[in-house]
């Protein structure tokens, strides 16, 4: 059991396939939050081999796309200052802010290095003892306790680490894109290494509350089939409920030593989402005792005013109002090579997989 | 101290002379270098193949080669992707100040050994210093003509439908092996780069079958990217299957953990081959024979609808379109 | 979102392991997961184990699709 190839059987996705045609007679829209489920069902044609009473839409799951332009002002403003070196997950680099990007002051001299890990950060600032090092703290509920952790590291030991922490917590923003009734929805794919954090139970309110069936789901193409024929039969049933169909990866209460880290370092706070607003306690800011590493507050850090980009609908996208394609840009002013809007740039944004891997392409 | 290069060795003077003698003369020790005129004089007749190429891999040493060794494989690989038979290649170095004496003279030696193996000598070159920062170590520039047989005719516009696609082994070594080396990224592999001058593989194939229609090596942008080159210069769709392509475990795990795809990560000792139906198992069974295509495999086939689009079948029995590399390639979380 | 993949943990050494990925080998935190064990596989998440990974509920979920595989060779 090696735990990635065996999730990938053809024949074992054609049984899934086959079971929730059969199932499935009422037309539904499920959402998967996820942009990673998005990308896996993109690369693997998912959409393809589903019965034309299901239809999927993506959700908010991508913590690029969600990042507001406000924010990412921040960040190309701090790689700008003199001595400063950014560190960053590669996803950050290209995204477009209001008036650069990271790629494009690192080509006029800025000092911005990617790493895979909070831990090569930290190195990286024991090497470079004259120079600050601030690490770009982008991510949700499976990316903020690894955050943590490193300041927990750098505590008394490395004093040139900060971080700007532009965390987002999941379960609020869909409270709030449910609260909004712009999108009505039957089923919900929720995240599955954000719930290997939280656990299943952050989602109970979901099915409580708005009586949508919802199920955690993996990342394997057998995962994502799974997680439909699992709404499809609480759907047939009449139910709503939370189930885990990943459970080789997720427990009900979730890490409570990765959720422990993050309590202590991290407070929760108000966030803006691009597209949805500001949403009260959807973002992770630094507890008084760890502010010493807040990137906020040790840089005199002024972006200005920030601009959106005309024509761009990656906020509606993002709602799951509309598709890409509903896009005037997309695929014409908009591609990959050249985004408009944050939903292009990181491979897991919706516009980008649509555009990467012909959505709604039948071969 | 260790010797190193400094801004004198590229000034013209004696120890410009002696850079040459002691590191250049030596290692590629040929006739026409040896003359040191400003030009290599040498015939040649027939269709002639002529290339040229940058070279600033960093590092400039990673698993299963080095910048010299790339150098003369991607310079000899260009040539060999035209059918021709490479001869000659000339090579610029430019170096950053401070490189030490004994990391060029390994790089020579290495471009030397890949230079006896393809066959080619090594016929004139150039030697400039720049001041620190200017360049990151060392940057080779080259160049290289070859000559291509009678009855060849391989171009990127040539493929027709019906062709097959073979492909010459597993994909994605030289780019994960390079980037194992990377700050920031670092992971541990046995994995080495491909790196390896492919024209006997090319000359092995040719006397198989010398109709064969295309040839590229994936190198930058990957797999997809070639093909999508192809599909365009020859106005043909091309479809490939997921279940067929080789990839190495190594390189399918550092894909998984970066999240990269190993048809966009770089090869530099790969060919794909675009070739008739009728010819297509007698090539394959040439490649095979060859130290360089021992994994190769058939991998798809041209169509005629959606000119200029690739598609790949997944392992799902469903179709997704893969389009050319935007960008670079960078490392994502998410 | 938050790509994560199956790591199987070698050896370990404080709060950190050496894990090996299909051939590829790196250390990894495991701050996150004091209780992973060496033999264990871990859901490795930006360079930390974000949760040890539960062989029994893995072979348990396979299990039920090939189940539901049979089933609808069966009927197909």
């Amino acid at each position: 059991m090696k735990f990635i190839t065996e999730f990938r059987r053809s024949e074992l996705a054609e049984g899934l396939i086959s079971q929730i045609h059969r199932q499935s007679k009422t037309s539904v829209k499920f959402m998967e939050f996820c942009g990673g489920h998005t990308v896996t069902i993109f690369r693997y044609g998912i959409r393809q081999v589903l019965p034309s009473t299901i239809e999927m839409v993506s959700g908010p799951g991508c913590p690029i796309c969600v990042t507001a332009n406000a924010d990412l002002d921040k960040a190309i403003t701090l790689a700008q200052i003199p001595d400063v070196i950014i560190t960053t997950f590669g996803d950050m680099l290209k995204v477009p802010g209001s008036h650069s990007s990271l790629q494009k002051v690192k080509a006029d001299g800025a000092d911005v290095r990617i790493v895979y890990s909070t831990m090569d950060a930290l190195k990286i600032a024991e090497r470079n003892p004259t120079k600050s090092v601030v690490f770009l703290g982008i991510g949700f509920e499976t990316t903020a306790p690894t955050i943590a952790a490193s300041i927990l590291q750098a505590e008394k030991k490395i004093s040139n680490y900060y971080v700007l922490s532009l965390h987002k917590l999941c379960p609020p923003v869909l409270r709030a894109i449910l609260d909004s009734g712009e999108v009505k929805l039957d089923g919900l794919i929720c995240p599955g290494h954000v719930s290997a954090i939280i656990g299943s139970h952050p989602w109970e309110f979901i099915a409580r509350d708005y009586g949508i069936p919802c199920v955690v789901s993996g990342f394997e193409p057998l995962d994502i089939l799974q997680g439909v024929d699992m709404l499809v039969a609480q759907i047939e049933n009449g139910e709503s409920k939370v189930e885990i169909a990943y459970r080789r990866g997720v427990r009900p209460e979730g890490n409570q030593q990765a959720l422990k880290l993050m309590e202590q370092v991290f407070e929760p706070c108000p966030a803006q989402w691009r597209g949805i607003g500001e949403v009260l306690n959807s973002g992770l800011k630094l507890r008084e005792e760890y502010q010493h590493f807040d990137a906020e507050l040790a840089f005199d850090i002024d972006p200005g005013p920030t601009y959106e980009p005309k024509g761009c609908v990656c906020g509606d996208i993002l709602r799951g109002v509309k598709t890409p394609i509903d896009c005037r840009l997309f695929g014409k002013l908009c591609t990959p090579g050249h985004p408009v809007g944050p939903c292009m740039v990181s491979s897991e944004g919706s516009c980008s997989a649509h555009y990467l891997y012909g959505g709604g392409f039948e071969g | 101290m260790k010797d190193k290069i400094l801004l004198a060795h590229g000034s013209g003077g004696k120890q410009a002379h002696e850079l040459v003698e002691k590191s250049f003369l030596k290692a590629f020790a040929n006739p026409f270098l040896a003359k040191l005129d400003d030009s290599a004089v040498f015939d040649l007749s027939g269709r002639l193949a002529f290339t040229t190429d940058s070279y600033v891999v960093s590092p400039i040493f990673f698993p299963g080669g080095d910048i010299g060794k790339l150098a003369v494989c991607g310079t000899v690989n260009d040539l060999a992707m035209s059918g021709a038979k490479p001869l000659y290649l000339s090579l610029s170095f430019i170096i950053e100040e401070g490189l030490p004496q004994g990391e060029l003279n390994e790089i020579v030696d290495s471009a030397q050994k890949a230079a006896q193996e393809a066959g080619v000598k090594i016929v004139t070159g150039d030697t400039k210093v720049v001041h620190q920062g200017s360049a990151d170590k060392l940057f080779i520039n080259t160049a290289g003509v070859g000559i291509i047989p009678e009855g060849v005719d391989i171009s990127g516009g040539n493929a027709r439908p019906g062709d097959k696609v073979i492909l010459s082994g597993a994909i994605g070594d030289h780019g994960i092996a390079v980037l194992s080396q990377r700050e920031g990224l670092s992971f541990s592999t046995q994995l080495k780069s491909d790196c390896a001058p492919l024209d006997s593989l090319v000359a092995e194939m040719l006397k198989a079958s010398p109709n064969i229609h295309c040839l590229r090596d994936p190198t930058r942008g990957g797999l997809a990217t070639s093909l999508n080159e192809l599909a365009k210069q020859s106005k043909v769709s091309i479809r490939i299957e997921e279940e067929k392509l080789p990839v190495r475990e190594e390189v399918l795990a550092a894909c998984e953990m970066l999240g990269f795809d190993p048809l966009y990560v770089a090869n530099e000792g790969k060919l794909v081959a675009i070739v008739p139906a009728e010819g297509a198992d007698k090539v394959l069974k040439a490649m095979r024979g060859n130290h360089y295509g021992k994994g190769a495999a058939i991998i798809g086939e041209v169509g005629a609808e959606h000119p200029g689009r690739v598609v790949m079948k997944t392992c799902l029995g469903t179709s997704r379109i893969i389009d050319m590399l935007v960008g670079d390639l960078l490392p994502r979380i998410c | 979102m938050c790509l994560a993949i199956p790591a199987l943990i070698k050896s370990i050494e404080g709060k950190e392991a050496e894990v090996e990925i299909g051939g590829i080998t790196r250390r990894i935190s495991l701050w996150l997961t004091p209780e992973a064990k060496v033999g264990d596989y871990a859901l490795v998440h930006t360079g930390y184990a974000i949760n040890v990974l539960d062989q029994e509920e893995a072979e348990e979920t396979l299990r039920l699709l090939e189940e539901i595989a049979g089933m609808a060779e069966e009927e197909g």
